[in-house]
């Protein structure tokens, strides 16, 4: 079966503060920018059908899952994966909590609930534990059963000061 | 997963959109949030030749309010709508934009994808029935104002025709000593709920129910008016008795299927159940009280 021709479309994009101005197919799903073309694997691809959350990126700081974006959607957007967290070797605030309270364990859901984590701090800086829990609703995780990971969070609002 | 093959258009503006479709032909289509509508292609039970873009289009998402109502535009995010004043003013909207599916979803689907896509889960077409929306449409022929009622026609089917868009959706701000409330049970929370109730009542003189309307989601082939329900407290005193009447017709008044979500059986029960939980947090609203509800799931 031949493909049709179609178009490749422009895309400029941020990625982690780096700039790219690319030409990609429109059926290219941001995921796959990010893994295949900018090899970012960082974010991981769980169930590709919009549900477990492992693809969570932040597009202009908000999370979204990447196998439900065309990157041609992402144009003139700022987009953060796990790999734009750390600086200097120094772990994000949101990293050291998960490390320093056992909140993973395989480490295949860990980008994703990162990233869920940035968007609640950046909305609600001292979240209650129900806040928390609704906040990574999107984010499934097969290892920890949660418990670290709420502790991983509220530690890492600790860790945000108070406001 | 990958979509067939698409040509892939940012439209600039509402009129460059509608003549982008226009040109390219019924196997285009409008993309909103893309959260139904990019699944549905990756499974490739959708294969549009080509999309046009509605996320580029300035003010497309604009929401706006004065005390005669609230008006969101088609591209409002349900994150955004969660966050806005409407949503603090009429409790409703919140108890719907801030429980569909997931923060990540939430983030980037809309009201008008949800509403154009007509599908018979979506939440707000049950919340926007209980509060009479009206549906602005805009099409190369001009702008159409539809009640909600009317634009849902059926399953997956509005009135929208070829090459129209929706523009914007509006409520009229509801009376004073009035109220409503959405909750809907899902099984997680990225999923469409098993069932969902939407109510919204005004009180008038001596506590009795002024108008009343109960609607309820995702359990037949689209969103239900249940008359018979509403019947049962309006100009009355909305006691034990009457909500009792209101569930018990609820439960008649709906047909689910049976499938993966639950039992036909199940989900009237549900439905019984949620329409006794929204009148209670409606009537509360209305009486002034804050109370919190919303779409409930195992991880709350």
């Amino acid at each position: 079966m031949t493909m049709p021709h179609v178009e490749r479309v422009p895309l400029s994009v941020t990625v982690n503060g780096k700039p790219y101005d690319l030409e990609i197919e429109p059926r290219l799903l941001l995921v796959d920018l990010l893994r295949d073309e900018l090899h970012l694997t960082g974010t991981h691809v769980g169930c590709d059908s919009s549900y477990c959350g492992a693809c969570t990126v932040l597009l202009d700081g908000r999370s979204v899952k990447s196998c439900t974006v065309l990157a041609v959607q992402a144009h003139g957007g700022e987009l953060t994966t796990v790999e734009g967290l750390a600086t200097n070797d120094e772990l994000h605030p949101v990293q050291k909590a998960f490390a320093e309270n056992h909140g993973l364990q395989c480490g295949y859901c860990t980008p994703g609930l990162l990233l869920s984590t940035i968007d609640l701090l950046s909305r609600h800086p001292h979240p209650s534990d129900a806040q928390i829990r609704k906040a990574i609703a999107g984010n499934t995780c097969r290892c920890t059963g949660y418990q670290n990971i709420l502790k991983a969070i509220r530690a890492a609002a600790q860790a945000h000061g108070p406001r | 997963m990958y979509p067939h093959p698409f040509r892939y258009f940012r439209a600039g503006s509402i009129s460059e959109a509608l003549s982008l479709l226009g040109e390219l032909g019924e196997d285009a289509r409008f993309i909103a949030g893309g959260q139904s509508l990019i699944p549905l292609m990756k499974l490739r039970l959708a294969r549009p030749e080509a999309l046009v873009d509605l996320n580029f289009i300035p003010g497309l998402s604009r929401i706006e309010m004065n005390d005669g109502g609230a008006w969101f535009g088609a591209m409002a995010r349900h994150a955004d709508i969660a966050g806005s004043r409407p949503a603090a003013r009429i409790p409703i909207l919140h108890d719907c934009a801030g429980g569909i599916a997931d923060v990540q979803v939430r983030n980037r689907g809309t009201i008008g994808g949800s509403v154009a896509e007509a599908d018979p889960s979506s939440d707000w077409i049950a919340v926007l029935l209980a509060l009479g929306a009206d549906v602005r449409t805009v099409g190369l022929s001009g702008e159409r104002v539809i009640p909600i009622e009317q634009f849902v026609v059926d399953a997956f089917t509005s009135d929208l025709g070829p090459g129209e868009m929706v523009r914007e959706i509006s409520v009229k701000m509801p009376p004073k000593k009035s109220g409503g409330a959405f909750l809907a049970v899902k099984r997680s929370a990225p999923v469409y709920a098993t069932a969902g109730v939407a109510v919204q009542l005004s009180l008038a003189e001596r506590d009795m129910c002024g108008e009343a309307r109960i609607v309820a989601s995702s359990v037949g082939l689209t969103a239900v008016r249940l008359a018979e329900a509403e019947k049962a407290l309006r100009g009355r005193r909305i006691d034990d008795r009457a909500v009792d009447a209101a569930a018990e017709a609820a439960i008649a008044g709906v047909d689910p299927p049976s499938d993966l979500r639950g039992s036909a059986e199940y989900k009237r029960t549900l439905v019984g159940a949620l329409v006794r939980r929204a009148i209670a947090a409606a009537l509360a609203r209305a009486r002034g009280e804050t109370v919190e509800v919303t779409h409930d799931y195992a991880a709350r």
